[in-house]
């Protein structure tokens, strides 16, 4: 059993604590939003917040979290209403959508992390992020609008 | 009774987790229930539009324009639309209902999507691909939207013994002599009524369309996806769902030998280890085979299969190696192939040439590498099987899960979530198949779950091709004649005996179906055979041909002395509409299913995106150093792109900060989806021209994961792309666009290199440097 802040709720996750969190976030605290894209740290699609940073939940283990805050997509803000959420709509950026609640965890946690982003930091902070669709050009928009809201 | 619309509603709102608001007392009224509709001509009263043929009456289990089956209208004014085709990224699922919606004169803001199942006998043709389905449904959409509009007027114009003239259908309400009603208040009245003929439905023109044609309508799905409710592929959980991974064989047509399960049934969680069927030959869209580990959870079934030991037979295409294959496709493409066009005399303007000029190209295979790599549930109990999953052909699935599983089609049901990406490659149901065999084996549902190393592994490959182009020139450097040879493993080796060549359509896509106006011009088909599962990977064929012969155009030019653009519309040569007949195509001529009347190849649409694309970029001003703008135009899927990209080489390194897109799809009618699938084109065409290259050694794939299967990230991508879209009035027969944009790119970007550095680019992919 391992104790974790998840998306604001005490909750306990019965899972061998090796379990990769990804895992643990989907199919055992059955939270769908966090997706899985490569299993090895090179896409971002799983992207959760960690006590306030982004970490891609296939690389760390349930354990690893233990006591700490985990915020999911569906966690992100109550209504969906994330400044992050709001410039993603505002700029329609998804295509099919499955990169996207990585991508704008990713996001949350840059624009949290420094205020007036310039562009060449947002194109290093989302460089781990992939989106087969090509959505980048708007992603880059959508942050900058959270960001600096231009 | 419950009316079938309300069904799908139901099931999709038990699919998703987080949906709260559930209205079980809900009616839905039918609206009509007159005799269906066939498609016919559209001369209504206000003559809007006039209809036009689409391949879309000869695809399987035609286009329906039964309102009744597409549209349900709450009492409370809610409009509930059927969305029937799949949703990969593309947005059709927001944009043909958006189509009836505005035909109709719903308010967007009251209007409820749902998904179909797969039912093609219920809804039409299901198959999402080949870009077809705004070309085949726009105007379907339309017509169900005038039929539903009028029915709504007809029954308010009875309620209030006034003729029907004299009322008005606005925004959700229809308005008369003395006052309105909103569309929920007549729904049970309009049922009644039957649903009136095409021929007499009237149109609205096109100033009034509010959403048609206008891109303010945001995508459907919009606030799920960035709250993570959107539903995909594996985001649906039956109770006592189990979960399954696959080790499946690293060679097609290889097969298990023996394995030892004992390690991965002591993983605390691994509940069975089965054993799959090898698939046959051909392969079709069968399982490949292996062994499945099935467990409570993904980790435990993952840990499993790493834990067993499996003896492998490799089979019979134990020795395919990327190398030696390229070197066997450049000897055949040194050779005469099979003639699949011959216009002209070539052999006589070769002859009679004073140069000839000739360049040969590479493309390695490609995976599709979606997003969401394949992923199915499925729940095979009494006798009947349910799967939910990202399928582009849910019907299809459907019918293949029958054949598979033994059962007939109607016990079988199939949900079409959301596709996390899908470029062909979830055109093919093996993972859907792999899934519905465990739940039949185990008695209990099972998600069947691909890793990206599956994917990038065990997928349906772009083919591998060799292009060998030569060019007669006479004295004064005019181009008397084009050969363009051909040699690729052909996409009907997994439905049928490989013949080594390719098929009539695949020919057809941007080989044998080019414009030019040049006096002899023969295209040729080498032999190659498949060794792999050879699919069709979004824009297909098009997309190694139009970079062989984009590029070789921009050789050419080099070569003699001319202007890349002013030899391109030289080659294109005057507007006017290719004849067919006079193509020198044995086969015909394969035009993506459509009538060259309908959809002609038109020499001057394609000269006149090249213009937009050169004049946008600032074509020909001077630019610094080591900087270029490289240009292509290619028609594929019957919509006309050309893409003038800015390329700068810094140390090797390739950057395009901007590209000019110029597309001509007939009608737009979402350009703000328009605009995206350019945006996201610009971007897969970068990735496939610096690093889609999948290779075999041993028979097996040599990549795994992002990488060593790299793809364009933020750090370098196309920064910023501009789409122009061809202004057409609705009567200009509308073009698909999900695939069009992708085939300039990669020579864009070389000929940009090129001019910027003077290197050819003449292999795919380019690699991190030139």
């Amino acid at each position: 059993m391992t104790r974790i802040v998840l998306n604001g709720v005490s909750s306990e996750i019965d899972a061998d604590p090796a379990m990769p969190l990804l895992w643990a976030i989907r199919d055992i605290a059955g939270l769908p939003g966090t997706k899985y894209g490569c299993g090895a740290g090179l896409c971002g699609a799983c992207t959760v917040h960690v006590n306030g940073s982004a970490e891609r939940s296939c690389m760390i283990t349930l354990g690893d979290v233990e006591g700490a805050e985990v915020v999911t997509i569906e966690g992100l803000d109550p209504a969906g209403n994330h400044p992050v959420q709001r410039a993603w709509r505002e700029m329609n950026v998804p295509q099919c959508g499955f990169c996207q609640a990585g991508q704008i965890m990713q996001a949350a946690a840059l624009v949290a992390e420094k205020p007036n982003l310039s562009d060449d930091e947002i194109l290093v902070g989302m460089r781990d992020n992939i989106c087969r669709c090509g959505c980048y050009e708007r992603i880059v928009q959508a942050v900058r609008l959270a960001a600096t809201g231009i | 009774m419950m009316h079938a619309i309300e069904k799908l509603v139901r099931a999709e709102r038990a699919t998703k987790p987080a949906m709260t608001i559930l209205k079980v007392d809900r009616r839905v009224f039918l609206v009509g229930s007159g005799a269906g509709l066939a498609l016919a001509s559209f001369a209504g009263p206000l003559a809007a539009f006039e209809g036009y043929a689409v391949g879309g009456s000869d695809m399987p289990n035609g286009v329906v324009t039964d309102p009744r089956i597409f549209v349900a209208i709450d009492p409370d004014g809610t409009v509930t639309i059927v969305a029937h085709r799949a949703e990969m990224g593309t947005g059709s699922r927001t944009s043909l209902p958006m189509v009836l919606a505005d035909e109709m004169g719903a308010d967007w803001a009251r209007v409820t999507i749902v998904q179909a199942p797969g039912d093609e006998p219920r809804y039409g043709n299901q198959d999402t691909d080949g870009s077809r389905s705004m070309r085949h449904h726009i105007q379907s959409m339309r017509q169900m939207g005038a039929a539903v509009r009028t029915m709504l007027a007809r029954a308010a114009a009875a309620e209030w013994g006034v003729a029907e003239g004299d009322v008005t259908v606005g925004v959700h309400e229809v308005t008369g002599p003395n006052g309105s009603l909103g569309f929920g208040d007549l729904a049970a009245a309009a049922m009644a009524l039957d649903v009136p003929a095409a021929e007499n439905l009237a149109f609205r023109d096109e100033s009034e369309f509010r959403y048609i044609g206008t891109g303010s309508v945001p995508i459907t799905d919009l606030h799920d996806i960035t709250t993570g409710k959107a539903v995909y592929g594996a985001d649906v959980s039956l109770p006592g769902m189990l979960h399954a991974v696959v080790a499946r064989p690293a060679v097609v047509g290889g097969k298990v030998v023996s394995f030892d399960a004992e390690a991965a049934l002591a993983i605390p969680g691994v509940t069975r280890v089965v054993e799959l069927p090898a698939a046959g030959s051909p392969v079709y869209f069968a399982p490949l085979g292996g062994v499945a580990v099935v467990a409570s959870n993904t980790w435990a079934a993952l840990r499993g299969r790493d834990a067993l030991e499996i003896v492998w037979e490799d089979g019979p295409n134990a020795s395919y190696d990327s190398a030696v294959f390229r070197v066997e496709m450049e000897a055949t493409a040194a050779m005469p192939g099979a003639v699949v066009r011959d216009q002209g005399d070539w052999d006589a303007a070769k002859a009679a040439a004073a140069r000839v000029i000739s360049g040969q190209y590479y493309q390695a295979h490609m995976a599709h590498a979606t997003m969401e790599p394949p992923v199915a549930l499925a729940n095979f109990a009494n006798g009947a099987l349910e799967v939910w999953a990202p399928v582009q052909s849910p019907y299809g699935t459907r019918k293949d899960l029958a054949t598979f599983t033994g059962l007939d089609e109607a016990a079988v049901t199939v949900h079409t979530t959301l596709l996390g990406g899908g470029f062909g490659r979830k055109s093919k149901c093996d993972f859907a198949i792999e899934a519905a065999l465990l739940s039949k084996e185990v008695g209990a549902p099972v998600r069947v779950q691909w890793t990206r190393e599956d994917d990038i592994r065990h997928g349906y490959y772009h083919s591998t091709s060799i292009d060998h182009i030569e060019a007669a020139v006479d004295d004064s450097g005019k181009v008397t004649g084009l050969l363009h040879r051909v040699v690729a493993p052909s996409i009907m080796s997994i439905f049928m005996e490989d013949s080594g060549y390719l098929a009539n359509w695949e020919n057809g896509m941007g080989h044998t179906d080019m414009p030019f106006d040049v006096g002899a011009l023969r295209c040729e088909n080498g032999k190659a055979m498949a060794h792999t599962r050879i699919g069709w990977w979004r824009s297909v064929n098009n997309v190694p041909r139009a970079f062989a012969m984009q590029s070789f155009i921009a050789e050419l030019a080099e070569a003699t002395g001319r202007d890349h653009k002013d030899l391109l519309l030289e080659l294109i040569g005057p507007a006017r509409e290719v004849d067919p007949d006079g193509m020198g195509l044995p086969d015909g001529l394969w035009n993506y299913g459509e009538s060259a009347d309908v959809y002609p190849i038109d020499a001057g649409r394609f000269a006149k995106v090249v213009n937009v694309a050169a004049d946008a970029a600032g074509y020909g001003q001077a630019l610094p150093e080591g900087e270029a703008i490289g240009l292509a135009v290619h028609r594929s899927f019957v919509t006309y792109v050309a893409a003038a990209a800015r390329v700068r080489v810094v140390d090797g390194r390739v950057e395009v900060p901007e590209i000019h897109m110029a597309v001509d799809c007939g009608f737009a009618a979402n350009p703000e989806r328009i605009r995206s699938q350019m945006e996201g084109a610009a971007v897969m065409g970068m990735t496939l021209a610096m690093h889609s290259g999948i290779t075999f050694e041993n028979g097996a794939v040599v990549q795994s994961n992002f990488s060593d299967y790299q793809m364009v990230r933020t750090d370098n991508f196309p920064r910023k792309v501009t789409t122009h879209i061809v202004p057409h009035p609705f009567s200009v027969p509308a073009a698909g666009v999900g695939e069009p944009g992708v085939p300039p790119i990669a020579p864009a970007i070389a000929n940009g290199v090129f001019f910027a550095t003077g290197k050819r680019m003449r292999s795919l992919p380019i690699g991190d440097l030139v």
